[in-house]
Parts: structure tokens; sequence; C-alpha cells
């Protein structure tokens, strides 16, 4: 009773007063230590063992208690503990093994009071019993725990953990004879103190050492547990089983943890590798940090809160040996910093979107989640203290659902799996492309092989269409004309201007419809062609259009495929008309046409093969003298980047293949790489894994095409023992037999081996081979009638 | 007649006999291991995992690059087993031939390894902060990212510390190897001596030794000496001169080129008065602590796969010596472990020196301290000097504790300036 009271007084007198302050040490800590009344801190580690008074500005030197010339090893501090109840009781883990207690009412200058050394090996850890004064327990690298009563020379009892070395202990808060231990290998036991034999319970809490434990100051149930795995836990013990109720995952391994006086679900850590900061948790946001202290250069070694009813002071030790008081109104708030919006597609393209509800809530359309309104405020605290509590927080989800038929992806695994990226010439390559993208309802694409093939053919080739030749030229047209117009414009005199528009003229003429004929002079048609110039920008990536105009351009194509089919069957009037020298009719019938053309907008009209093929046959001698295919390479380029920004990853590489040098050279490899890897990607998804596989063999980026030479191990088991064969084909670790020997010349195999799947007796591939030529049966004389294809 | 290249040795091992080792010339040493004796096996297990994991799996460092790596540290031990074995690995991955012509033929990037190899292999404790930076530190071309310096240091300490064990279980190169063994029968002058033979008193000495650990378990409460007497005693194993053996003839061409600076070795600490070299305290940096955790954030696995392997070790016995059995072998095993950190200079507080003194017998020590600070002058006799009445499969049990001690030790200072240089 009269303690309480003295507590509470010493808390009240001490009120609230300090600020964040820290002094140099001589030497780097391992652990620190408060006396009860928060004014005076005990800094222990290898070098130091002094005792700081708390003053208001700043921490005062009062005792040195490392004495001697050469002080002995007992001073090498591995953990000291101030005792609760008696204040002038101090004790000390030393690195050697020994004990060590002090009593600071001693006149000497040593103020060395008892010394155990029955540890074998470094004491990890010292802890005095909360409530009774002569009771020390001591874990120790040996594996043992001991018990000390301090009015009697040696341990009162010792508990054995059966394992590795114990890291750390502490007593109960609130059970009297209670305490825990963690352990090296991950465990953590309960043990009574009263029954040494055996522990009363064990459980693992960790991979790997569990570095700290501890009790919840106020709840009788909790431990808290701290691990190399980087990882905190909050362990219900009130069950029969020990029940993980909080789990926080950290960034580095967790040294000290430290519940947070007066705050139920805060707690303290710091961490024993590369992280120096100190951080405040609160266990039901595991994800974010309450609060950080940042002061320290070097990994934290001891943290303790100042006094046991005050959640506002932190104290600490460091390797970079220094000693700080932390404020908590002087902490960071990583939570002020984070992000507070979330985006999340879900696996059929599903977008749910989280955002701060101020944010949010002004949007009027947003319809409530059918899975339920997410709203909720996150944390309500009962504190009043709001700076020393997470923002009220509450966030609207919304979940925008994407229907699924607009983002199938047929057309994608088809055009992967039918294109021809090699093998065949360049010409004929383009022209089934254009095919599949074709029959898969791409226009678009289809127009641009078509193109490719034009402006990068040898014209020689070009001559000597073959077949189908005529069939793929689908649809060029019209693009053709625009698109030669603008480079014409900008490229060449007026001469041939108009000399093309003539060409024009003569293809556009194979149209037979009859249109008005008064406009006949050529500006006029330069401007008519001119104004389809918008579609040729939109085919080489400059347009502005966005991509539901491009969607729903595609998708009048279609149709207007459909009302052209019929042209297509005009077929044999081509030749006829292809004859025909050029006219002034034929011009002006041109005029009657294009207007028809521009006014459906999408110029795509195109899909009349009679077009496409006096356009080629005429346009050749105009292009050949003037044009090299790479006067197209930096159009082309755009047009890759274009699809490639798009999303259409596979149309830039399958046509980047299929040009190979032609264009390899005007674009960056690291952008090369990019496509590469999106378009392996995609494919793997969709299992394409041949296509991928022949991408990745005809491409020419070496990081590319070493991807082939990854994974390319095939595990074998040992033909004797049937375990896996590890370390050669041909051997086996185990049973040391040479597992794969061949059937005929009784060698082992270390090439190519081949079996047969009836008997599996086999052998090297050309013995077999030559066997089988001369002799049905299985040359293991199985008699198995083995066959060689 | 015509005479018949013979090889000078006569089995796989040159010190255990052949009908000892399972005979089988094409597996890696480790086979020859795990024949010697069976308990060894899960020791192995989780030495060739470590060693695919560094060679083999997903890792910062390009496959062939790993196997130079192996290459530059076997030749600093004149390890002509382990250059040809990594060599041939090295080409296997793709690697090209011109580099194994010699270290001025590799990239610039590798040769800026070669100080902190050669520290590493011979004396660690000198490794700080600098070379590290020097290697990492943004600015400095070619640079290296810290997951590969990793990569790097991990590889190069595995290697060092292998060819301790191979040079201590005087393995030879296998027949495809230069050098290596033929097939033939040896003749009858090559048949190996027998090791027992002069000596009688080799019973005694087991008995000696048993005796000593059961005494040193029991006093080891009673006595109390004073800080500075155990500091003593640390330095005094450490500075004890135990003559290495002599000199070998030059390394094979083939090691030699990819050496620089052949002539720095491992340094015996001189007696007394002069400046000694700084001493670790296990306490301040260890390997469950601190060096663990690095790891395995910079390379992940690789971290649990080295705990793993030391475990192994650590805590490996056959609970028997010599003709006895039922043996706790714990104290000598761990003598042998603390003398080797100690000749690395990293030291125990809670470890008391003068028991290495009492279990440790002179010839042990030359052995362990050539296997460890300069295998490359292991010879035949040394093998044979110490524990003569031991099994082979117990020598090769010493074998390999010298040789993860060592890794830990060469590990735990490069590890520390590491981080250091992190802070």
């Amino acid at each position: 009773m009269e303690k309480m009271s003295r507590v509470t007084t010493a808390l009240s007198s001490n009120a609230i007063s300090g600020r964040t302050m820290f002094c140099h040490l001589d030497a780097p800590a391992n652990a620190i230590s408060v006396c009860r009344d928060a004014t005076q801190v005990v800094v222990a580690g290898r070098n130091i063992f002094k005792i700081y008074a708390l003053e208001e500005e700043q921490f005062v030197e009062k005792l040195n208690l490392r004495v001697g010339r050469k002080p002995s090893l007992n001073f090498s501090c591995a953990d000291v503990m101030w005792h609760q109840m008696e204040e002038n009781l101090l004790a000390t883990a030393a690195t050697n093994g020994a004990v060590v207690t002090w009593n600071l009412g001693k006149p000497s200058r040593n103020k060395q009071d008892q010394l155990f050394t029955e540890h074998k090996r470094t004491v990890n850890k010292v802890c005095f019993h909360p409530t009774e004064v002569y009771m020390l327990l001591s874990g120790s690298q040996d594996g043992f725990m001991k018990c000390f009563d301090l009015r009697k020379k040696e341990s009162v009892s010792t508990f054995s953990g059966q394992s590795e070395s114990v890291r750390d202990v502490q007593f109960s808060m609130k059970d009297y004879f209670t305490f825990a231990a963690s352990f090296e290998n991950g465990n953590v036991q309960l043990w009574d103190i009263r029954r040494p034999d055996r522990y009363e319970r064990m459980f693992t809490a960790h991979t790997g050492p569990v570095f700290c434990c501890d009790w919840h100051p106020d709840d009788r149930g909790w431990l808290a547990t701290g691990g190399r795995d980087k990882m905190v836990k909050v362990w219900d013990m009130t069950t029969n089983r020990a029940k993980e109720i909080y789990c926080v995952q950290t960034i580095a391994s967790v040294a000290r943890v430290k519940w947070r006086p007066e705050r139920k679900f805060h707690l303290a850590t710091c961490s024993m590798m590369v992280d120096h900061n100190i951080y405040v948790w609160d266990i039901r946001r595991p994800f974010i940090p309450f609060a950080t202290f940042e002061e320290h250069k070097d990994v934290t070694t001891g943290i303790v809160w100042r006094h046991q009813h005050d959640p506002h002071f932190l104290l600490s030790g460091s390797k970079d040996s220094t000693l700080y008081q932390h404020m908590f109104k002087d902490a960071t708030r990583p939570v002020d910093k984070a992000n507070p919006e979330g985006l999340c597609f879900g696996l059929f393209g599903d977008l749910a979107f989280a955002a701060k509800e101020s944010l949010i809530s002004s949007d009027a359309n947003r319809k409530p989640y059918p899975g339920g309104d997410r709203r909720y405020p996150i944390f309500f605290f009962k504190k009043p203290d709001q700076t020393e509590q997470f923002a009220h927080v509450s966030s609207a989800l919304s979940v925008f659902e994407t229907d699924l038929d607009s983002n199938r992806m047929d057309w994608f695994v088809k055009t992967a799996q039918l294109y021809l990226l090699s093998g065949k010439p360049f010409a004929e390559l383009c022209d089934h492309n254009a095919k599949v993208a074709r029959e898969l309802k791409r226009p678009q694409v289809s127009t641009t092989w078509t193109m490719l093939r034009i402006m990068f053919s040898d014209p020689a080739n070009l001559t000597t269409p073959g077949p189908n030749h005529n069939l793929s030229k689908l649809g060029t047209l019209p693009l053709m004309n625009s698109f030669s117009m603008k480079e014409m414009g900008s490229g060449m005199g007026t001469e041939s201007r108009l000399e093309r528009s003539k060409g024009e003229s003569r293809q556009d003429n194979i149209h037979l419809e009859p249109g008005n004929m008064h406009i006949s002079n050529n500006n006029e048609e330069n401007e008519e062609t001119e104004g389809s110039e918008g579609q040729a920008e939109y085919m080489f990536g400059d347009a502005e259009l966005d991509d539901d105009d491009l969607y729903s351009m595609e998708h009048d194509n279609q149709t207007e495929e459909q009302e052209y089919t019929l042209p297509q069957e005009a077929f044999q009037l081509r030749h006829e008309i292809m004859d025909n020298p050029s006219a002034p009719e034929h011009l002006q019938q041109d005029k009657a046409d294009s207007p028809h053309v521009s006014g459906n907008e999408a110029e795509v009209t195109c899909l009349t093969p009679i077009e496409s093929f006096s356009l080629i046959s005429i346009s050749q001698p105009l292009f050949s003298p003037h044009l090299p295919a790479s006067f197209f390479c930096p159009i082309v380029r755009e047009m890759l980047s274009y699809y490639a920004e798009q999303g259409d990853v596979q149309m830039a590489v399958s046509v980047l293949i299929v040009l190979g040098d032609r264009i390899r050279k005007e674009i960056d490899d690291l952008t090369q790489e990019h496509w590469y890897m999106s378009y392996i990607d995609l494919l793997q998804r969709f299992e394409l894994w041949n296509v991928s596989n022949e991408v990745i063999k005809l491409s020419t980026c070496s990081a590319i095409t070493c991807l082939n030479q990854a994974s390319t191990t095939l595990h074998i088991n040992c033909s004797n023992c049937k375990r896996p064969m590890s370390n050669k084909g041909w051997i086996c670790d185990r049973c040391h037999q040479c597992a794969s020997v061949c059937a005929v010349c009784h060698h082992v195999v270390k090439g190519l081996f081949v079996w047969c799947q009836g008997c599996s007796h086999g052998g090297h591939l050309e013995h077999i081979m030559n066997w089988l030529k001369s002799s049905t049966h299985c040359p293991a004389g199985c008699g198995h009638l083995c066959e060689y294809t | 007649g015509v005479e018949v290249p013979r090889a000078l040795a006569s089995g796989p091992s040159a010190f255990i006999p052949a009908k000892q080792v399972h005979y089988n010339p094409l597996t890696v040493i480790l086979d020859a291991l795990s024949v010697t004796s069976i308990k060894c096996l899960s020791s192995v297990k989780s030495q060739k995992k470590t060693q695919h994991a560094l060679l083999e799996l997903d890792g910062p460092l390009p496959r062939h690059w790993r196997h130079y790596i192996a290459v530059m540290a076997a030749a600093r031990h004149h390890c002509s087993y382990l250059v040809q074995h990594h060599s041939a690995g090295f080409l296997e991955a793709g690697g090209e031939e011109s580099w194994l012509n010699g270290l001025e033929y590799a990239p610039t990037k590798l040769r800026s390894l070669q100080t902190l190899n050669k520290l590493l292999a011979h004396r660690p404790w000198l490794i700080t902060q600098q070379h590290i930076q020097e290697l990492v530190c943004p600015g400095v071309e070619p640079r290296w990212s810290l997951a590969e310096l990793i990569h790097a240091v991990v590889l190069m300490a595995h290697a060092h510390s292998l060819c301790s064990f191979v040079w201590g279980c005087g393995l030879n190169p296998e027949p495809d190897h230069i050098g290596g063994y033929t097939f033939q029968p040896p003749s009858p002058s090559h048949l190996p001596r027998s090791p027992h033979s002069p000596l009688v008193d080799g019973a005694m000495e087991v008995e000696v030794l048993m005796k000593r650990m059961v005494e040193l378990q029991q006093q080891q409460e009673e006595e109390e000496c004073t800080q500075e007497e155990m500091v003593t005693r640390f330095e005094r194993e450490r500075s004890e001169s135990i003559p290495t053996a002599v000199v070998r003839g030059a390394p094979p061409d083939l090691v030699l080129r990819l050496v620089e600076d052949p002539e720095f070795r491992y340094e015996d600490f001189a007696p007394r008065g002069e400046q000694a070299p700084p001493t670790m305290r296990a306490q301040d940096y260890s390997w469950e602590d601190h060096g663990f955790s690095l790891v395995n954030r910079l390379l992940p696995d690789m971290g649990q796969l080295l705990d793993e392997k030391f475990q192994v070790v650590s805590n490996l016995t056959y609970h028997r010596m010599a003709m006895h059995e039922g043996v706790d072998t714990h104290t000598l095993r761990k003598a042998l472990w603390n003398y080797i950190h100690c000749l690395y200079g990293i030291r125990y507080d809670d470890y008391d020196y003068g028991s290495v003194n009492v279990l440790l017998e002179r010839s042990l020590k030359v052995f362990v301290k050539t296997m460890a600070c300069h295998p490359e002058q292991t010879t035949t006799h040394i093998y044979h000097a110490f524990w003569r009445h031991f099994r082979h499969s117990e020598k090769v049990h010493a074998n390999l504790i010298v040789m993860e001690a060592r890794l830990q030790a060469a590990l735990l200072y490069t590890l520390r300036a590491i981080t250091h240089y992190m802070r």
C-alpha cells in the first residue's frame, strides 16, 4: 500500500516533463534499465556500466560502476536489470557466464554484491521477480535457467530447457509463480518456479531464435514474442493451447519488445540488425508502425519505458554509443505519410478502389457494392488524447466490374497460334498474317501487315504475286492513298504529285460506281485525298483517338466488310479495267468516288481487292526509284510503339520479328527487350508454350534468347534405388551404380539415351538404332518386341 | 617392356587407404566422405544443398561467374582439385575459356574481388568497411551490388574452406584432371604404409584424452580465473608457434596464373609484445544473431542453408572415440571449434581456452592449424601424426569441423564489415 502511494507520488512529481534528449556514452550499450521512480537509468555494455540521472534537460552521469584498472569480464554485460522494488539493487548478466548483483548502498567504490558463476556459457538475460525482493532469474546460452535467492550463495533451482540457448526469461506480471523463457530454437516455455523438473507448457513461437518476450503489464494472459524471423507475435496464454492473437511483421529481426504502459494494444520493438529505428506498433494495425523513433545511427540494443505508468517517455541505448530519451510527441508517424488510396485489379478484370471517404463522397454516382457497403471506421479509440492515436480513418471501397466478354482474349490466342513469324519469304509472311488478322476481324492489323509488305518488299517480288497474293491485298488502298499522299506532299515535287494522283485515279476508277463528274482538277483531288490524312495518322499512332474510338471503329469496319463482300466478287472485272488507259473521265469518276469513301468515315471501306491490286501494280514505278525501304522505318517505328502503347504488344513483336533486320536497328534494344518480355509473359499466361518458345528463339535480343537456356534440367531417378539422381545423370550418388547402361554395348550412356517405352530397356541412340535394324527383339533379351521409329 | 605411366597417389585419397573409400572416381569429393562415415550423411546433404544453391540456383551472379569466383578462391590455396572442378563447371556454364588463362583476361569487375579474396583466404580479420566500400559504393566502377557481393563472399569463403577439407582429406585430383590418379592398381611399392605400426602408446593417448574430457566437465565450476588469466590463455593459444610443415613445391602453373600476390599468406601472430591483430568478440557479432540476418536479408535462403550447415556440423557426433563407444564428445568438438576461431582471432568470453591446451595434443594442433591456415601445406605425415588410434571417419569429422569453423570465421569478419558499411 505504502509502495503504491509512493509510485503515484513519484509520477505526479515527475509530471510529464522532459524532452527528447541524448548523451554520448563512452562505449556501445548492450542493455538499459530504469529504477522504479524513473529518475535514473543504468546503461550496461561490454565496456560500460554507468548510472545516469534523468534531469529535465539532460542526462547526468551519476555513477560509474566499472571500477578497477583492468575490469574483469564480469563487467562485460549482456543484460542489466534494476530491481523494481529495491532501488539499490541491480543485476547484470555477464558474457563470461557470471550473474552479478550490485548494491548501490555499499559505501565502497566497488558496488559488486554477489557473484554467481554457475552458468557455463554467456548469460543472456537476468530478471528480478516483480514483487519478491530476493528472487532473481537468469537464462543462459548453455540452455539452463537458474533461480537465485539473493540471501544464499548459490542458485536455489535450475531449470533445464532441454534445448539450445535461452534468449530471454520474464516473470509474469500477474502470476506469482510463472515465468516464460524463449529459446534459440524457436520455442517458448512456461515454467512454474516451484517445479524445476519440467516445464508447464511449451510451444513453437517462431522459426529461428526467439530473441525476446514480454508479458503484458495489465492483461495477464498476453505474451509478446519477437524473433529472428522478423515477426512480433502476441500469444493468449489463458487458453489450453497458446493461441496467436496478433502478429506484426517487421523488416528486420526483432531484438527487444516492450509493451507500452497504459496503452493496451501498443508495444515497442527494436531490431538486432540493419534497422536502427525503434517502432511502436498498434498490434491491431500490424502493417504500419504507429510511431517511429529514428534518432539512432546504429542498432538499438535496449529499450525501456521510463515509467511503468507513463506512456510518453521511452529510453533507448544503442551500439552507436548514445543514450536517448524519446518524447512520444516527437515521434514520426508513418501513417501520416502513407498513401490513403488503394487500387487493385481482380482476377476477372474487376477493379477495386479504396480511398478516404472524404475524397470519394462527393461522387454521387457511386453505387454501393453488392457485397455490402464497405465504409467503416477502422477503429474507435476510447482515449481522449487524439494525437496519440491513429487518425480516425474510414475508407470507401468501390468495385468496378468489367464485362467479361469485352475482355475476351480469344483473338490473342488465335492470332498467336496462326501467325507465321519465320520460315517463308517476307512477303508471304506478311500476307499470311494479314489474312489471319482479317479473319479475326481485325482489319486495322490486317491492313498494317499488308502495308508493311508493300513498304519493305523488294519490288521485284511484287511483280510476281502468288495466287493468294491478290486476296491478301484486300483493304490496302484507301490507306495507301492517304498515306502516300502525305509523304508525297512533303517529300516530292508537284509533278510527281500530279503523276501520282493520276495513278490514284486510275486505281479508283475501278469502282464502277457512277458518280458526279464535275470535279476535274488535280488540286481538288489532292485536297480530297489529303482530307483523309487523319486516317493515316490514325494508323500510325499519332491519332488523338482514344481507345473507345478505336474499338468502335473496328466494329464499324466489321459491318462494313460485310457490305463490301459483293465487290470482291467483281474480281474478274479488274483485269479489263486495269488495262484501260487513264482518261480524264476516270479522274472525274475518282472524284465522285472519294467523297463516298470519306463519307463513311472509316476509310477502311477499303476492303475491295480490286483497288489494292491496281495500286500496287501502278505504284511500283513510282516508289521504287525514290523510296528505299529504310525510308519507312521511322513510320514503322512509330507504328510499333503505337501498338505497344495500345497494349497490343503481340503486333509489335510479331512485326519486329517478321521485319527482322529491316527495322531492328531503329528501335533501341531495351524497348525491344521490354516488348519481347511482355509478349512472352502474355503467351505463357495463355499457356502458349510453343509460340512463346518460337518467339524466344526468333528474338535477337541476347537477354531473351538466353531464356531458352534456363531451366533445361531434366530430373531423373536412379533405376536401382529409385531415388532422384541429383549430381550426374548417369551415376547414382546413393547406390553408386551406373544407372543408365546401354543394353547393346553395356557401357554407361552419357549422352543421348533412348529407351523402349514397352520394356524400358535402352541405350545409346546409335546402338539401339542399329540393333533394331537387324532384330526386332529387345537387345536386353527380355523378349519384348521393341520398335524403333 | 614399355613403362606404363603411373600416378603417384593410389586412390581418391592419398591419406585414407583406398579400401575404406568407396572407389568412385567421378563424383565430387563429398562422396568419398559419405561412405567413409555414414553418419556424416546429414552433413554431406546440407553441404551439397548449400553448394548446389550457391552454384546453380537463383542468385544475383551469372552461373559462369560463380564458378570463376570459386576457381579464383580455390587457386589461393593451390587446390588444383577444386580449381579443375570449377573450371570444368565454368566452361560448362558457358564461360569463356580464355579467362582461365589468367586473371587479366577476366572482366575488371571480377578482378576487383582479388583483394577481398586474398584477405578472406588468409587474414579475414583485416577486412574492413573500406574494402566493402571500394566495391559497393556508388560511383565505383565496376560496382557490385550488396547482394552480388554477399553471394561472391559466401562463394569464396565456401571454396576456401572446401580447400581445407580437400587438402585435409588428401583428396586427389580425379582421373580426368591433370595429375589425376589412374585406374592401374598401385604397385606394391606404392601401397600405403600402415600408419599405426610404430606407435605403441596410441591407445594410451585415447585413454588420457578421455579422462581429461571427463575431468574438464566436472571441474568447470570450481575455478574462477581472473580476466588476465583468460586473456593470456586465449593469446597463448592464438600465438603458440606451431611449425607448419615444409613448403610444398610450386603449385602447377594452371593454378598459379589465377593467383595475384601469391606470397600473401596466413600470418603467424607475432609472439608477445608486438601488436596483435584485434580480437573479435563472439558475443558482439555472432552468426546466430547478426550474420544470419544479414545474409538472409541480402540472399534469401542462403542464410537458412548456412545456418543448417553450421548446426549439423556442430551437433554431429557418433558418441564414439577410437575404440570407445558412448562418449560425449561435446567438449572435444567445442575445443576444436573454438581453437580454430581462436586462430582467426575470434574469442568467446565464456570459454576457457585452457581446455584447448588440455584436450588438443600438439600433433592435432599442427594438423588443425595447417588445415585452417595453410591447407596447401598439409602432408601425409601431419595427417597420420594425430589421433593415431582414431578411425579415418573421426579424422574426417575433425576435418569437417575445421571446414565449417573456418567458413564461419571468415564469413563473420566479412559480414561485420558489411554491417558497418551499411550503417
